[in-house]
């Protein structure tokens, strides 16, 4: 036992304070604010060139004048375009020539206007032009074809679908549970991404470490006075812990740099790019939206979700530790021909993201019912269903599943461990592997 | 006597391998090994690469278990508390390289048990007795391979363990590494650590063991008292130097002469016949003698022996 501390200490505090232990664990939140930073100055650029485009309308579709926006400029002109070309051979006052032809038939369902340019105009140009154009002729052909703009406009309706639940609620309502399922598929998402990417960080982490006393021949020495059992579970213990370490940094540092940046450079999500077609939110349906929001995560059943999330990220971390320090301990001298052993273990973390993509869609669909049962999945799978409330029964099952397997999968590791670090020189094969378990040593 | 399990009578040796038998699989690498070894011998473990040395060092360490026979420390079955008694230096060596020094020796002598007071202290003193007192807070890899050797060396024996187990200690070392090496392994045994040296190198410790086993595919074809055994394999041979003048006929009808050089003639005799008869002869034959010695085989002749008597 007082072993085992030593070993647990030994692993956490020599890599505790590795250089690139702190700068992987100080660099990310800063990454990530200035990845913020600079996207937000990425999609807020505007581009301070001024293009002005000379506008033929033979249309007389726009009545004389199109309102300018940033960096575009209209001019209509009442030259004809061969005119026009005389005049400016090349092109240094206009970026480009609009010519809007007359409509000849109102019914048709094709307008073809035409800009000539020896610029490359960006597609944000040409795409202002064409919605400029676009609504333009709407606004033409309904006064043309006498629509009447209110029952035109009747036609658009916005449909929501109001989901209760059938029962209801504890407190008596039956409140509204459409934003729930939203927030459900939000926290369910970043939860599985969250255990695919620290199983697979600190379970290579192990694995590296389990190389590096077989590479550096320490291991014999070590094992000498630590049963091998002894040391492997120490190693992944350690590492765990240094997992769990940089874990709690992120979610102190993350938040808190993310909304110190938000008060330096003032983003506030609102100089978003406009996405084509999207109506305008009005401030007071945005403070609405941000309620409901919050009110819904209020809902969620953080008892359950919290501790579950937390037994997961134990149970899967041990599982596929587990398995790569087995790995880690059948590889050679050489590093890079080993890498083959670990696609087996890829192949199910990996499978296991795409399915709890498809839970939360689906959350409970048989799929997702079965593969949050099955102890391979479950780690990744059943966090990302927790926001959608799962049977008890069905979070009950697959924690025992995953400790029970974690337990197993221990021991199969420890069996082939304490063989592997032993066998130096070339990299061991499956078959080898799997004789271990079993064999006497 | 070549088979029997005690090599001498000692109340409890420090260590005894009870027809002890190993197999990886189909190939068996330990195969009814048996000897003991009296509380403060060093003993030789002989034998060629893959004759089952370290497999049968590791079970003696612990680290793996055998398929059959016992293995007895001072006369308590092996447990998990003998590791500490034991310091053991591998063939395949290494320390952690991103470690200080100082820190790496205090977490080995921890796991053998000491308090990290005891440890610490202790490593002070080999650091200073090797001229390393300045290396604590450096990292391994940034020591010379020689330093190296050193801390791995220290590491072996800070526990003051009661048995050293040496699996070919001196391969890799330079020779004033060596020579350090092999007095203060000298030192320790006088001090009443037990030794055991493995090697298949064996002019290398023939004159540090006092007893050998010789194992070869598994099995051990050989042991007991260097003494006793290399009387066993006399040839009755004595090799004479002389200043090069030819030697007198009535030598060469006396005795059989072989390997003849410049200055030397190794001159066999038969059963029976003593030496100092033949030293006699020489003088009275007029035999300029610069020098006379009786050839003892060496070890790596006696197992060469050995084997092809075995196998014909």
């Amino acid at each position: 036992m007082s072993n085992l501390w030593l070993v647990i200490q030994r692993e956490y505090v020599t890599r505790v304070r590795r250089k690139s232990f702190i700068l992987a664990t100080l660099l990310t939140p800063i990454g990530m604010a200035l990845f913020v930073v600079v996207a937000n100055f990425v999609l807020g650029y505007e581009n301070d060139d001024v293009q002005r485009i000379a506008v033929i309308d033979d249309a007389d579709l726009f009545g004389g004048a199109i309102a300018d926006e940033s960096g575009l400029y209209f001019d209509f002109v009442d030259q004809s375009l061969a005119s026009l070309r005389e005049e400016e051979p090349g092109g240094t006052a206009y970026a480009g020539i609009l010519v809007i032809p007359t409509i000849k038939n109102l019914r048709s369902r094709n307008y073809r206007a035409q800009l000539y340019s020896d610029e490359t105009l960006s597609m944000d140009v040409q795409g202002k032009i064409r919605r400029r154009i676009q609504s333009a002729l709407r606004e033409y052909k309904i006064e043309a074809l006498e629509i009447d703009q209110a029952t035109l406009a009747s036609l658009d309706t916005d449909v929501t679908v109001k989901v209760s639940s059938l029962s209801p609620t504890e407190d008596g309502s039956n409140e509204d549970r459409s934003m729930a399922t939203t927030i459900g598929a939000g926290i369910g998402s970043v939860m599985g991404f969250l255990m695919y990417i620290t199983i697979f960080a600190y379970g290579a982490m192990v694995m590296r470490s389990v190389m590096e006393e077989k590479t550096s021949r320490i291991v014999e020495v070590v094992v000498s006075s630590v049963r091998p059992f002894t040391l492997m579970l120490g190693k992944i213990i350690g590492v765990g812990m240094l997992g769990l370490t940089q874990v709690l940094v992120w979610l102190v540092t993350i938040p808190l740099l993310l909304f110190v940046v938000g008060l330096l450079f003032g983003i506030d999500g609102s100089n978003q790019p406009e996405m084509a077609g999207s109506p305008e939110m009005d401030p007071q349906e945005l403070q609405g939206m941000v309620e409901r929001v919050l009110a819904g995560l209020g809902d969620l059943n953080w008892w359950i979700i919290a501790p579950s999330f937390f037994i997961y990220f134990l149970g899967g971390y041990f599982i596929y530790a587990s398995l790569f320090a087995a790995v880690g301990s059948s590889m050679g001298d050489d590093m890079g021909e080993g890498q083959t052993l670990t696609i087996p273990i890829m192949i199910p973390v990996i499978l296991a993201f795409y399915i709890m993509m498809a839970a939360i869609q689906n959350p409970n669909s048989s799929l997702a019912v079965w593969s949050s049962i099955f102890p391979l999945f479950a780690p990744i799978v059943m966090p990302a269903r927790l926001a959608f409330d799962p049977p008890l029964w069905q979070l009950g099952l697959s924690i025992l599943s995953v400790f029970l397997f974690a337990g197993l999968m221990i021991w199969v590791a420890s069996r082939i461990y304490r063989v592997g670090i032993l066998n130096y020189g070339k990299k061991s094969s499956f078959k080898d592997m799997g004789k271990w378990i079993t064999a006497k040593y | 006597m070549t088979q029997s399990p005690t090599l001498v009578n000692t109340s409890a040796p420090v260590i005894e391998v009870r027809s002890v038998r190993k197999a990886y699989g189909e190939k068996v690498a330990v195969d009814d090994v048996s000897f003991a070894m009296p509380p403060d011998a060093i003993l030789g473990l002989l034998g060629p690469n893959g004759a089952g040395k370290t497999s049968l060092i590791r079970m003696i360490t612990t680290i793996t278990a055998p398929d059959a026979g016992e293995i007895y420390f001072q006369g308590a079955p092996l447990n998990g508390y003998h590791p500490t008694q034991i310091g053991y230096l591998p063939e395949e060596r290494g320390l952690y390289k991103q470690m200080y020094v100082g820190e790496q020796l205090l977490y080995l002598a921890r796991l053998k048990g000491l308090s990290t007071r005891d440890a610490k202290s202790r490593a002070q003193e080999w650091l200073a007795k090797f001229e390393l007192d300045g290396q604590w807070k450096k990292k391994v890899e940034e020591l010379s391979k020689g330093m190296q050797q050193q801390v791995q060396f220290i590491a072996t024996v800070i526990h003051e363990p009661k048995l050293l187990i040496l699996d070919e200690p001196f391969s890799g070392l330079d020779p004033v590494n060596a020579t350090r090496m092999r007095t203060e392994i000298l030192r320790l045994h006088a001090a009443g650590t037990a030794v055991i040296f493995s090697t298949h190198r064996m002019e290398q410790v023939e004159e540090l063991c006092e007893y050998i086993v010789l194992i070869d595919q598994g099995r051990n074809i050989l042991q007991g008292k260097v003494r006793d055994i290399r009387r066993q394999f006399i040839e009755h041979r004595y090799r004479l130097t002389h200043p090069g003048d030819p030697l007198p006929a009535a030598l060469a009808q006396r005795y059989e002469l072989l390997n003849h050089t410049p200055s030397t003639v190794d001159i066999q005799l038969s059963e029976g016949e003593d030496g100092n008869v033949l030293l006699r002869a020489l003088l009275d034959m007029g035999v300029h003698i610069q020098g006379f010695q009786e050839l003892l085989p060496s070890l790596n002749e006696i197992f060469i022996k050995r084997v092809t008597r075995l196998n014909a």
